[in-house]
């Protein structure tokens, strides 16, 4: 109960850091020198139909009244209209983001599903040839440019062995499935369509693979040395001492126990995984968010950027008050 | 012996570190016989904890190692049971308390999980029959409502619950013997004497054999039947406890004795031994004591001295065997 009462105070905080994001993003990007009436217009166009074009966008109108305006109809679900594609920013939003949020789920599940057991094992096989291996496989993560990587894994995966696909996500020719959650992978499950589900994921394997390998490494070696500091911990000592056998050991006793500062770094990478797709989006020719918005930075698209800022920002607070309530869950000291 | 629960022969422990090799343990020879509590005394990084821990080999390896020796329980030799068998033995026939109860117990689960693991791991019985034997252990050691301890966190408990938790859940599979080092050493004096009164009578209650790892004399003398003393990685003198405080054979366990502060005298300056611990990598040839030891001759220096019996059951490992220096009363 005092959990729920937690979850909704954090939630009220939400309307200020949004509110100061809005005001931030807003402010920042209308200083971007450039004039996004003279874009529109193209360069031929005569200076009259720029001001007309201004005119009617009101960006003639001071800063500040802007400003209210966009939060007015913020206010109202609107986001303003995208400059460059023409449509409601909420309806492109509704377009690129699953994808992005469908690449970035994908990714941490990656670097969940592999870094923590090769974390645990390499605590467990401390200065082991085990542990070497992921140590070097985890140096190679954070220290290889993300362009880099995407554009061998393309090499080698799609060009010369041929065994993936190298951009998309999925086939030209297959439909995508009923729209459910936007996530293809999910909406592939829930419609049962077999074909299609395998197709989605061996698209998304490399940019998955590609986006996640930083945080991977990350993970790796957090769990790792968490697992170890907890492994000398006395109580490890009493459960073995209580005939507690080694998996048990490892996996309850010391696991839970090193899952915090886990949760923290995974919880700090999805957000990170979410705003940074930009590269990884590019290389792969993945429909996502990343792409748009670059294209609408390139076109001072203001409200297709506000937009995208605001969708990042409520995820990172979002998530950040999910890792919260994991943590009580962990460890009992903490009650809200 | 007949009478032996455990029986530790020619015990060597090393362990490698870059520092260079340790010799923590050196042919040490210990029996613990069937009911009584013997206390095992010495200063700190003597050796009594890698005493206590190669006992289960709990030992880590890498750094430390046991290098050579036999523990017989119960006429079986635990170095060379294979894992499977020391898993059925660990917390069911023999079973640790450790000094600080604050870390020992796991901090994310709850008291009874932790209990109830312990038991339902060696008997064979349902989570509601484990629960109940719980319930009975933390009554046994003067528990209140045992009911919503078991519910509780150990960060919910004061130090000398979570020491009289530990102390239940060892002796929840009625082991054969209790290994307790320093179990009351982080306690408040209070709250020490009250952990002790529960550990004698429980386990005197069940005959469950204690051995008893302390720095604390005062606790020896109170508490055990017979004690041992260990320098350096050796045990320099056993003996019933009533021997031991009334004649010390060995000249370390007099100095050991002598800096015991008492209110009848009127000392100015309190008593130590001179000298310093040696460090174990290199430790002093012959007798470890010789280099700080009022009655050193010249064969301490080169020759390790053999156990002499200087009484019933009191054996002292020392060249001058009673080891009286002339003087010294």
């Amino acid at each position: 109960m005092r959990l729920l009462r937690y979850i909704g105070k954090r939630l009220l905080h939400l309307v200020p850091v949004l509110l100061g994001v809005t005001v931030l993003v807003f402010f920042i990007s209308h200083a971007i020198p450039g004039d996004p009436a003279r874009m529109m217009a193209g360069q031929k166009a005569s200076r009259e139909a720029v001001e007309n074009l201004r005119r009617s966008m009101g960006l003639d109108r001071p800063l500040h009244e802007q400003y209210l305006r966009y939060m007015k109809g913020l206010l109202h679900g609107d986001l303003g209209r995208s400059v460059r594609s023409q449509r409601p920013v909420v309806e492109d939003l509704k377009d690129f983001f699953p994808a992005t949020l469908e690449l970035t789920l994908a990714s941490m599940t990656l670097c969940l599903v592999v870094g923590l057991p090769l974390g645990i094992l390499s605590a467990v096989r401390r200065n082991r040839p085990l542990d070497h291996a992921s140590r070097v496989f985890s140096v190679c993560g954070v220290s290889m440019p993300v362009f880099w990587l995407g554009l061998m894994l393309l090499l080698l995966f799609y060009r010369n062995l041929q065994w993936l696909p190298g951009s998309g996500r999925l086939d030209v020719g297959l439909d995508p499935p009923a729209s459910v959650t936007g996530l293809y992978l999910v909406d592939a499950l829930l419609e049962g369509n077999r074909p299609v589900f395998l197709n989605a994921l061996s698209h998304i394997i490399l940019p998955a693979f590609c986006l996640s390998y930083v945080y991977l490494a990350v993970i790796t070696r957090i769990v790792r040395s968490s697992m170890i500091a907890v492994m000398e911990q006395d109580y490890v000592t009493t459960a073995r001492a209580n005939g507690i056998s080694e998996p048990v050991v490892i996996l309850k006793h010391c696991l839970k126990n090193s899952l915090i500062p886990t949760v923290t770094i995974a919880g700090l990478s999805v957000g990170e995984l979410l705003g940074g797709a930009i590269l990884t989006e590019t290389i792969f020719g993945w429909p996502g968010m990343g792409k748009y918005v670059v294209d609408s930075v390139n076109f001072l698209d203001f409200p297709a950027i506000m937009g995208f800022t605001l969708v990042v920002s409520l995820s990172y607070v979002l998530i950040n008050l999910a890792v919260d309530v994991i943590y009580a869950f962990l460890n009992p000291q903490i009650r809200y | 012996m007949n009478g032996d629960l455990l029986h530790i022969q020619d015990l060597s422990v090393r362990f490698f570190t870059y520092q260079g090799v340790v010799r923590a343990l050196e042919g040490v020879h210990l029996a613990v016989r069937r009911g009584e509590i013997l206390g095992l005394v010495g200063e700190t990084g003597c050796g009594k904890s890698v005493l206590a821990r190669s006992i289960l080999r709990l030992i880590a390896d890498p750094p430390g190692r046991i290098m050579g020796g036999r523990i017989l329980f119960k006429g079986r030799d635990m170095l060379t049971l294979p894992m499977k068998e020391m898993r059925r033995i660990r917390g069911n026939d023999i079973s640790m308390i450790f000094q600080e109860p604050m870390t020992s117990l796991n901090p994310v689960f709850t008291v009874g999980n932790q209990m109830e693991e312990v038991v339902r791991l060696h008997q064979k019985v349902s989570r509601k029959a484990a629960r109940r034997i719980c319930v009975e252990m933390l009554e046994q050691v003067r528990m209140p409502d045992p009911e919503s301890v078991l519910r509780k966190y150990p960060h919910e408990l004061s130090g000398g619950m979570r020491q009289r938790v530990m102390i239940a859940m060892e002796l929840s599979c009625r082991p054969d013997l209790l290994i307790a080092d320093e179990p009351t050493t982080a306690l408040d004096v209070t709250v020490q004497a009250q952990v002790l009164h529960i550990l004698n009578e429980l386990t005197r209650a069940r005959g469950t054999s204690v051995l008893f790892i302390t720095h604390d004399l005062g606790v020896v003398a109170h508490l055990c039947d017979r004690v041992a003393v260990m320098y350096a990685g050796k045990i320099v003198e056993t003996a019933p406890v009533d021997a031991l405080f009334r004649s010390p054979g060995h000249p370390y366990t007099r100095g050991l004795l002598a800096a015991v502060p008492s209110v009848d005298e009127d000392r100015e300056v309190l008593a130590s031994i001179p000298g310093v611990v040696p460090g174990l990598i290199d430790p002093p040839a012959g007798c470890r004591f010789h280099p700080r030891c009022p009655a050193a001759r010249k064969e301490c220096e080169h020759l390790e001295p053999a156990g002499v019996e200087v009484g019933k059951d009191h054996w002292v490992f020392c060249h001058a065997g009673r080891g009286k220096v002339k003087g010294e009363r």
